[in-house]
């Protein structure tokens, strides 16, 4: 047994020991190009730890030594510290090879005018990808991803009917300081009949089939001082940008939802009710929060949605 | 333990010193390493012109994703090219090896040069077959000390020259090489440059043909091309060993008709076959998976048949077939099948790559919001066109459409889309249509872009639809 176990062996060795007379233990070592490669991990490890953050220590960690990072900080102070991957990223976010074309596009956005962002396919390829983000972090909750709006609360900037003006010195304004939309509620002022009236007035504005004598009793009421409609949205019933007064005659419904309806009592009864409830719509000016060039783009970017004017 | 515990897990390996030898095929191997070399360490620094782009002649911008070969520029689009690339190779390996054996493993394989020119090396400062192992033998000394520091300084400056090389492809070379020495090159080109040089001194010096037997997968696949009528590297049993076996040249089995006499074969028993291998096998033993295909045992035993004034051959190129006296064919079913396919993905690639659009567009519809309903009552549908410049001169270039009778076009106030050479922009277009009391659905239609003053570019299309939401009426 025991000399058939020793041929059998071939090039295993033994550990040596022998208990039992027969009893051995088969050394089977690891191969050294593991073995090495094991101890070079280890080797690794150390370097690491002297250089780099590694260990917990009582509240605080090592830190490690040699090695530090020097980023601007969000308040624009050069801040440099032990080295740490939010630094690391903090950096390469200001100083990393897109980072650093970015903000020459950015540079080239704050000299030009809006003429000659407008007439710059690069600056305005550039805009878009940019201000989409920009868009998406603070108008996109209300406006949509797209600038689609809502129908009754929130504007479509993607069509070409601006309440504030679709100029880009005027959608700056609006970014810029907000705007307070205000219409009065009519349902004290005016009985059921009047509003009626009211209602198919403003729909044979834009065209809508209403009842003759119903649409000039309106008219009576929008155009004199019993309804003073007049004063807002004109008596040509176009609207007034200085009140982001809507325009009557185009097909646009924002607050109404005429367009989506179907009957013509539908379309009414919306009408009409807009005028019983009327209309008080808020939004905020954002030059406390965004940068000069952010605006600039932002403006670029919803300008560019409807095709602007 | 179980039953493979008395089994050792790791064959341990046996050193190989292979001897030098001179012949037809070493003078072709030689040949085929300093074309090669003179290609893989020259080619980055050939200039070309360009009128846009790196004057170098082949560069792999990364960055840019453009990727310069000669007079072609691939672009990001064009990765399938290098699909097609890496296929066609793959087809010509399949083709020859089903031939011709693995002629790739013995004469072109980068292992089999790189281990070829570390071999030289060895020779140059230790010396041959004999004095390397003498030298491995002596105990360590200043001789041995210095020959084996030099031998593997100089295979670490043959592998930091092939890393460096292979990094100066993917960045303009005589600036990164400045760089590279000077500290303030990209860190991906150190990586790149120490990681190359690692795996060359470790697989051409340290791992040699261990790389060959254990690691390379075309090695064991290749055998699947294999059949009677593929090119080896054989020995001739029959003439070799006679009826008695092979002997050493003795007194007595000195000419070849003593030899035949005694029914002993035409091998002399010299070894030296075995010693020139890399590879470390004996030949006569027949195929073997390690064989390589380098045909030095060839040059070995030619050179000793030669010398003795035999007829050379014993070991040849043969088949399997033709050993056993038949003749081998070259066309057969296996050969016209890898033909067939591979002429025709040459041809596809070729096409391919000769008919690249100068210019190029894509079209994608904005579908947040799909539609908007304007003012006037008609519908308007955005589209963001992406348009490349693929040629090396600026367009001037009018966006048209085509298909939607009576719609708008309105790119914004972009003056005129002018495109400068090898570049790509993306624009907002905006189509107006009067959707009246159309039916509910999407139209297709096309965006045409008509370079201007360049008619040798003609006009291309791209389809697009225009979403209609149905009539409120």
């Amino acid at each position: 047994m025991s000399e058939e176990k020793s041929k059998a062996q071939g090039a295993v060795q033994t550990t040596g020991h022998s208990w039992d007379g027969d009893l051995q233990e088969f050394n089977n070592p690891l191969p050294n190009w593991w073995l090495w490669a094991f101890y070079a991990t280890v080797l690794f490890a150390l370097i690491y730890w002297i250089l780099y953050p590694a260990w917990p220590v009582a509240g605080t960690f090592t830190k490690g030594v040699l090695n530090t990072i020097t980023f601007v900080d969000s308040d624009g102070n050069e801040k440099t510290t032990h080295w740490n991957t939010r630094s690391l990223l903090l950096q390469e976010l200001q100083e990393g090879s897109a980072a650093v074309r970015s903000q020459e596009y950015l540079d080239r956005i704050t000299a030009a005018s809006y003429t000659e962002i407008l007439a710059d396919a690069d600056m305005m390829a550039f805009t878009r990808s940019m201000a989409n983000g920009i868009f998406g972090d603070n108008c996109a909750p209300c406006h949509g991803a797209g600038g689609a709006g809502v129908t009754g609360l929130f504007p479509n900037l993607a069509d070409d009917d601006w309440l504030w003006g679709g100029s880009v010195e005027e959608i700056e304004e609006t970014i810029s300081n907000g705007h307070y939309g205000f219409m009065p509620a009519f349902k004290d002022t005016f009985t059921e009949q009047q509003l009626d009236d009211v209602a198919s007035y403003v729909l044979s504005l834009s065209g809508h089939a209403a009842d003759a004598s119903a649409v000039a009793r309106g008219e009576q009421i929008f155009q004199t001082s019993e309804g003073g409609c007049y004063y807002c949205h004109t008596a040509a019933g176009t609207g007034l940008r200085s009140q982001g007064a809507a325009n009557l005659t185009d097909q646009i419904w924002t607050i109404a939802n005429v367009a989506e309806t179907a009957s013509a009592g539908e379309k009414q009864a919306a009408v009409k009710r807009v005028i019983a409830n009327g209309v008080e719509r808020k939004m905020p000016g954002w030059s406390g929060r965004l940068t000069p060039t952010q605006i600039k783009l932002l403006t670029v970017y919803v300008h560019e949605l409807g095709g602007g004017q | 333990m179980t039953e493979s515990g008395t089994q050792p897990l790791y064959q341990p390996r046996i050193r190989i010193y292979p001897r030098s030898v001179k012949g037809r095929f070493r003078t072709i191997k030689w040949a085929i390493l300093g074309l090669a070399y003179g290609v893989y360490f020259l080619l980055p620094w050939l200039r070309w012109e360009r009128n846009v782009g790196p004057d170098q002649a082949v560069l792999f911008d990364i960055v840019q994703r453009k990727f310069y070969l000669f007079g072609l520029v691939a672009h990001a689009q064009d990765l399938f090219w290098l699909a097609g690339f890496l296929m066609i190779a793959a087809l010509l390996l399949f083709f020859v090896t089903g031939i011709a054996g693995r002629v790739f493993c013995g004469y072109f394989c980068f292992q089999t040069l790189w281990t070829d020119l570390y071999l030289l090396i060895e020779r140059m400062v230790q010396g041959d077959r004999v004095a390397r192992i003498r030298l491995d033998k002596s105990p360590l000394g200043a001789n041995k000390l210095l020959r084996k520091a030099g031998t593997h300084l100089l295979w670490l400056l043959v592998a930091f020259a092939t890393g460096l090389t292979f990094t100066l492809y993917w960045g303009d070379a005589p600036t990164l090489v400045v760089q590279w020495f000077t500290g303030s090159a990209p860190f991906p080109a150190y990586a790149t440059t120490l990681f190359l040089t690692a795996t060359t001194y470790v697989m051409a010096g340290l791992a040699r043909e261990q790389v060959c037997t254990y690691m390379c997968p075309y090695a064991r696949f290749q055998s699947v091309m294999f059949d009677a009528d593929t090119r080896i590297v054989a020995y001739d049993v029959a003439r070799g060993e006679g009826s008695a076996g092979r002997h050493k040249v003795t007194r007595s089995l000195k000419s070849r008709r003593q030899r035949e006499q005694r029914g002993v074969g035409d091998c002399i028993d010299c070894g030296y076959c075995v010693q020139v291998c890399p590879t470390g096998i004996d030949i006569r033993d027949g195929l073997q998976v390690q064989c390589i295909s380098c045909a030095l045992c060839i040059d070995a035993c030619d050179t000793i048949m030669g010398s003795l004034g035999w007829p050379r051959g014993l070991i040849s190129y043969t088949s399997e077939r033709q050993a056993q006296g038949d003749i081998s064919r070259i066309w057969k079913p296996r050969t016209l099948a890898y033909g067939a396919v591979l002429i025709a993905a040459i041809g596809a690639l070729v096409w391919s790559v000769s008919h690249q659009a100068p210019l190029e567009m894509s079209v994608v519809q904005v579908r947040q919001p799909l539609f908007v309903r304007l003012s006037d009552g008609r519908i308007q549908n955005s589209y963001e066109l992406h348009l490349a410049n693929k040629t090396d001169q600026p367009l001037q270039l009018a966006v048209m459409m085509r298909g939607l009778a009576g719609a708008e076009l309105d790119i914004g106030q972009l003056a005129s889309l002018q495109l400068a050479a090898q570049h790509s922009v993306r624009v907002m277009a905006r189509v107006r249509w009067e959707s009246g009391h159309r039916v509910k659905g999407a139209r297709s239609f096309s965006f045409d872009i008509v370079p201007q003053r360049r008619q040798e570019i003609g006009m291309i299309s791209a389809p697009a639809t225009f979403f209609v939401p149905g009539s409120e009426h």
